[in-house]
């Protein structure tokens, strides 16, 4: 999903009507917004995040400092980690850490669900839509918090819904 | 919160730059652990630095941690500064990465580095003209600066990276670099090595994908030796073919110290400090008088190293009469310029023995924290030191009874009075020394407290008498004339002495110890010195390890646990295999720990597969196809290239010992021979072999160049592993110059035409049950103890495992594994197989060797380069 498209579709959710128009730059094609109060701002994070104090979600940024620090730290491993490694071998790792970090997590700061659980959502679909059904269950703490975030009111969009099956079949590769 | 930082890891230096920020908001606990530990339970890859918050939760990312540092001052987000750090981790660390790389790990310059963030730097430039601040956003400086001024300094604080046509972007930088958090952090990480320091971390990196516009080979070897300039491999190519010629003269040593390697003139001794405390309670517990007990240990002392191969010039002891003149003398000098105060100190005396309890002669209940045999001088339950009077109910050791507290007169060394001597002196000799970085922290931080007057007397019969009316019966204490030792034991081997220790312009002094003794080098020694005023050479490079842990605790040797010099020999593993893996784990920058199994593992990965290997195949083609006699080698551009990358690395193996990175430039020598196992992997001599006319001619370059590199290493290994350097210099015959210089180029020594003698491989396997039953026999598995000394080393992370951790029968099932796999691998190559086959069994080899990693509790490897072989 190239980033202007990944921005209109964070419009709708955030419930932002009018549409912003993005132009993009550079070789990693990094979107960019033409504001009307100042100078453009270059960026998917950086958009992102503008877009969320726009629509007045500023919570959605998290609430305390460690929350803040926690919502642009994952913010970053989106923009450096998901979409800079195609590789399957790359995904794996992130996937599994991913999943050892989410072993006692709900959201990614914990327990409020922030724009990086949305952006991770988005980044993670194409990778997540691919997993064969042994290797969503590898990845358990993934499944239950991507099909959490899916469910969430007014994210998913059009975006396709991966199912994940309730009961497991490989007891035995655990 | 608790942070996670390493020395020579680059994320490092903001967040330590960015960490003022959060003082008085927060308790923060700064903690040093390696580039390669992972800290992060939850992620593969070893991440420094790391904040773990108090929610237990974990930042890992640099500019999350500054940021975090920030929203704690009161600081507010903003768009421009996310503008700036999204450009940062995604345009600016993928172009500096690959700019460091080349040039620390690579060795390019100019443009070469340049080239590949040239635009990035531009880019500040332009955004600070075009706002026309002098910070990135706005006029005072932000998160965005810190983060972006510590990603850039590695490289820019060499001015030659710091382009001068981008004027804003100097001014900048300048700015931030002055400032006093920013010079801090810069000192601890680059530890003034500039991007030296990054080296160690920046290997570990997979090398970064080439630049847009070059051409990228597919074979990784032409990729990763492509990268020398022209010039580079001519220089290379026409030090080589001087061969022999180039050596200096020979002066008459064998023995094996890096120093000697160079022709520098050295002076190498040790001995044993014999004097104070200790001593008297050891010999009362043997039934010897001290005298005695110091004989019976200063042989096994001596032998110990012998056996070691340790080839001190020599091996003293401080109970000599040499010892008592020069102490007296520096005594006196001390005396005469006032440098020496008298006062009384309240003593504990013991009526019944009739003297006054040194501290561990005297036991109690910890005033502290009430443990009941807490020692006159330190409690082993809190670590807090006491003064012996403080302790309640005191009881002498020798005869339980209750000492009474006494005055007692004694001297002290007026070291107020000398702190501006010494803090002189340090500002003359620290610039450009190579003092370790914890041996100057801790001298530092003895001088940020205030030296204090240091007593310097004791009431003793076992030690240097003092020469003084009213002290008859007092000695000095140990410290004050251990350290004198190093004067008197060169005393007594040469009537010249006064040229070492009264030489400070000619003569260069190194001092090796464990970090707990640097006080007494780096300031109580230099300060008698300094006070005495007779022009002593003082310390030049204090060089201070951490501590070796054993398995999963401490060394220990009242409870048994541990391997200690005099049991090394029974354990039947050569010395040189002791040298090696104990050099190889040095605890050089932060603590490391001896473990049996690695042990084993590193003797037969490293030792058996890579070194033995290489050295062993190169002998015996020369054997085997040559009839004995080194081929003919006609070089080809391939061949240049691999000369050109062995000097690159020897250079490295010099830089770093002569920084004494001692483990730092083994690993060097390691890199070497992998170099050369590929080459020869790649060239197979062993098919060239029964080709034709030229196929024949390849094959003897290529044996010609690889028994040439394994002259080289036995070389470079002398200082790690004498015998096996001595072994493999007698089967390869290599001509007497050639074994003992070490120069900065790699030199052809056996030339077309020279014989070797018989080559037999180097190393033994070490066998599992060999090293589980030494585990056993020297206390590994100290479960009931784990508990309390995690308590005590807690300052290390302690690293999260995944999965089950494996026992060493299923890691050595495991290597096993590898190597026939790996086996497989290469008869597929050599048969010039199937590609998909090849990959196909690579995948599983990669797998085998991901499960061995993780059976080990190591985070697999990130391969270097694109290929392995």
């Amino acid at each position: 999903m190239a980033a202007a498209a990944e921005l209109s579709l964070l419009e709708k959710s955030l419930g932002l009507s009018k549409g912003n128009k993005y132009s993009a730059q550079g070789e990693r094609q990094s979107p960019v917004l033409q504001t009307n109060n100042g100078p453009s701002l270059t960026g998917l994070t950086t958009i992102a995040a503008h877009l969320v104090k726009q629509a007045n979600k500023e919570y959605l940024l998290g609430s305390t400092a460690e929350e803040k620090a926690i919502v642009q730290q994952w913010l970053e491993y989106r923009v450096t980690q998901v979409d800079g490694h195609s590789s399957k071998n790359d995904i794996h790792t992130l996937l599994k850490d991913l999943n050892s970090y989410l072993e006692d997590k709900v959201y990614l700061t914990g327990y409020n669900f922030t724009l990086a659980d949305i952006l991770l959502y988005y980044g993670l679909h194409r990778f997540i839509v691919d997993l064969t059904v042994q290797e969503k269950e590898k990845y358990l703490n993934v499944s239950r918090w991507f099909c959490h975030i899916q469910h969430y009111p007014g994210i998913r969009q059009h975006l396709s819904s991966v199912v994940f099956i309730k009961n497991r079949l490989y007891t035995n590769s655990h | 919160m608790r942070l996670f930082v390493s020395e020579g890891a680059p994320g490092s230096l903001p967040v330590l730059a960015a960490a003022g920020r959060a003082r008085g908001r927060a308790e923060l606990l700064i903690s040093t652990v390696g580039p390669e530990d992972c800290v992060v339970p939850f992620l593969t890859r070893p991440k420094v630095p790391v904040l773990q918050l108090d929610s237990g939760n974990y930042l890992f990312s640099t500019s999350a941690i500054c940021r975090y540092f920030f929203l704690l001052s009161g600081w507010e987000q903003d768009d421009l500064t996310n503008q700036w750090l999204e450009w940062e981790a995604t345009e600016l660390q993928p172009a500096l990465s690959a700019a460091l790389y080349y040039l620390v790990v690579q060795g390019k310059k100019g443009e070469d580095v340049l080239g590949s963030v040239r635009r990035a730097l531009t880019h500040i430039d332009h955004s600070l003209r075009r706002q026309n601040c002098s910070f990135l956003a706005g006029e005072t400086e932000s998160l965005a600066d810190i983060v972006l001024w510590g990603a850039l300094y590695p490289l820019l604080q060499d001015p030659a990276y710091l382009p001068e046509e981008l004027s804003a972007l100097h001014s900048w930088f300048q700015t931030l670099s002055t400032q006093e958090p920013c010079q801090r952090a810069a000192e601890t990480v680059l530890k003034q090595q500039g991007v030296l320091a990054l080296r160690p971390y920046l290997q570990k990196q997979p090398q970064p994908s080439p630049p847009e516009g070059r051409a990228v080979t597919n074979e990784p070897e032409e990729e990763e030796l492509a990268i020398l300039s022209e010039e580079e491999i001519a220089m290379a190519v026409t030090a080589w073919e001087k061969g022999l010629e180039s050596l200096p003269p020979l002066r008459p040593q064998q023995n094996p110290v890096y120093s000697r390697l160079r022709q520098w003139n050295t002076l190498y001794l040790c001995g044993t400090d014999e004097y104070g405390t200790a001593t008297e309670t050891k010999a009362m517990e043997e039934g010897l008088t001290p005298q005695e007990i110091c004989d019976k240990y200063h042989i096994i002392h001596a032998d110990i190293y012998r056996w070691f191969n340790i080839s001190f010039d020599v091996f003293g002891r401080t109970t000599t009469p040499q010892q008592t003149k020069i102490t007296q003398d520096i005594f006196q000098r001390l005396l005469a310029r006032g440098f020496v105060l008298q006062d009384t100190v309240e003593q504990l005396r013991c009526e019944r023995c009739a003297r006054f309890l040194a501290d561990r002669f005297v036991e109690g209940v910890c005033p502290f924290c009430g443990f009941e045999e807490a020692r006159g001088d330190q409690c082993d339950k809190c670590g807090k030191l006491i003064n012996a009077v403080e302790l309640k109910k005191p009881q002498c050791k020798v005869c339980r009874s209750c000492p009474v507290v006494k005055s007692s007169q004694h001297l002290f060394l007026d070291l107020p009075k000398l702190e501006k001597r010494l803090e002189e002196w340090l500002g003359r000799t620290l610039p450009g020394s190579d003092w370790t970085p914890n041996a100057w922290f801790i001298t530092r931080s003895w001088l940020r407290d205030g030296l204090k007057p240091r007593c310097i007397t004791r009431d003793l019969k076992w030690g240097t008498p003092v020469p003084l009316e009213g002290f008859e019966d007092k000695v000095f204490y140990v410290w004050f004339d251990a350290t004198i030792g190093y004067l008197s034991i060169t005393a007594n081997y040469t009537d010249q002495w006064e040229r070492w220790w009264k030489n400070p312009e000619q003569v260069d002094l190194y001092q090796f110890m464990a970090k707990d003794n640097v006080p007494f080098h780096g300031i109580v020694f230099p300060c008698s010195a300094l006070g005495a005023e007779d022009n002593y050479t003082l310390v030049s490079h204090l060089i201070a390890t951490e501590y070796l842990n054993y398995e999963d605790g401490k060394f220990s040797k009242s409870r048994g646990v541990g391997v200690f010099g005099d049991m090394a020999q029974d354990t039947g593993i050569p010395a040189d295999i002791w040298r090696f893996y104990l050099l190889y784990m040095r605890p050089e920058g932060q603590d490391s720990t001896f473990s049996w199994t690695d042990m084993l593992l590193k003797n037969n990965s490293e030792l058996l597969n890579n070194l033995g290997n290489f050295i062993n195949r190169a002998g015996m083609f020369v054997s085997k196809f040559f009839g004995g006699y080194v081929p003919e080698m006609v070089l080809t551009p391939d061949d240049q290239r691999l000369l050109a990358h062995v000097t690159l690395e020897l250079r490295h193996y010099h830089q770093l010992l002569e920084k004494v990175r001692i483990r730092d430039a083994l690993r060097s020598i390691l890199t070497i021979s992998r170099h050369g196992n590929q080459y020869i992997q790649v060239n197979e001599p062993w098919k060239q072999i029964k080709g034709s006319e030229a196929d024949r001619q390849r094959a003897g370059t290529v044996t010609g160049l690889a028994v040439n590199i394994a002259a080289l290493l036995s070389v470079m290994l002398q200082p790690y592993m004498p015998t096996v350097s001595a072994t493999i210099q007698a089967q390869l015959q290599l001509p007497p110059p050639a074994c003992s210089i070490l120069l900065t180029n790699f030199l052809c020594t056996l030339p077309a035409g020279h014989q070797i003698g018989t080559v037999s491989p180097l190393f033994q396997k070490l066998e599992n049950d060999q090293i589980e039953s030494l585990r056993q026999r020297f206390g590994g598995g100290q479960l009931e103890e784990t508990l309390d000394l995690k308590a005590k080393t807690s300052l290390k992370p302690t690293v999260a495992e995944t999965g089950t951790t494996a026992g060493p029968q299923q890691i050595q099932a495991l290597m096993d594994e590898v190597t026939k796999q790996g086996n497989i691998v290469r008869e597929l190559k050599a048969q010039k197989a199937d590609k998909n086959q090849v990959a196909a069994e690579v995948a599983k080899l990669l797998d085998l060797k991901k499960q061995l990693a993780v059976a080990e509790g190591k985070p697999p490897e990130a391969p270097k380069g694109k290929k392995k072989k």
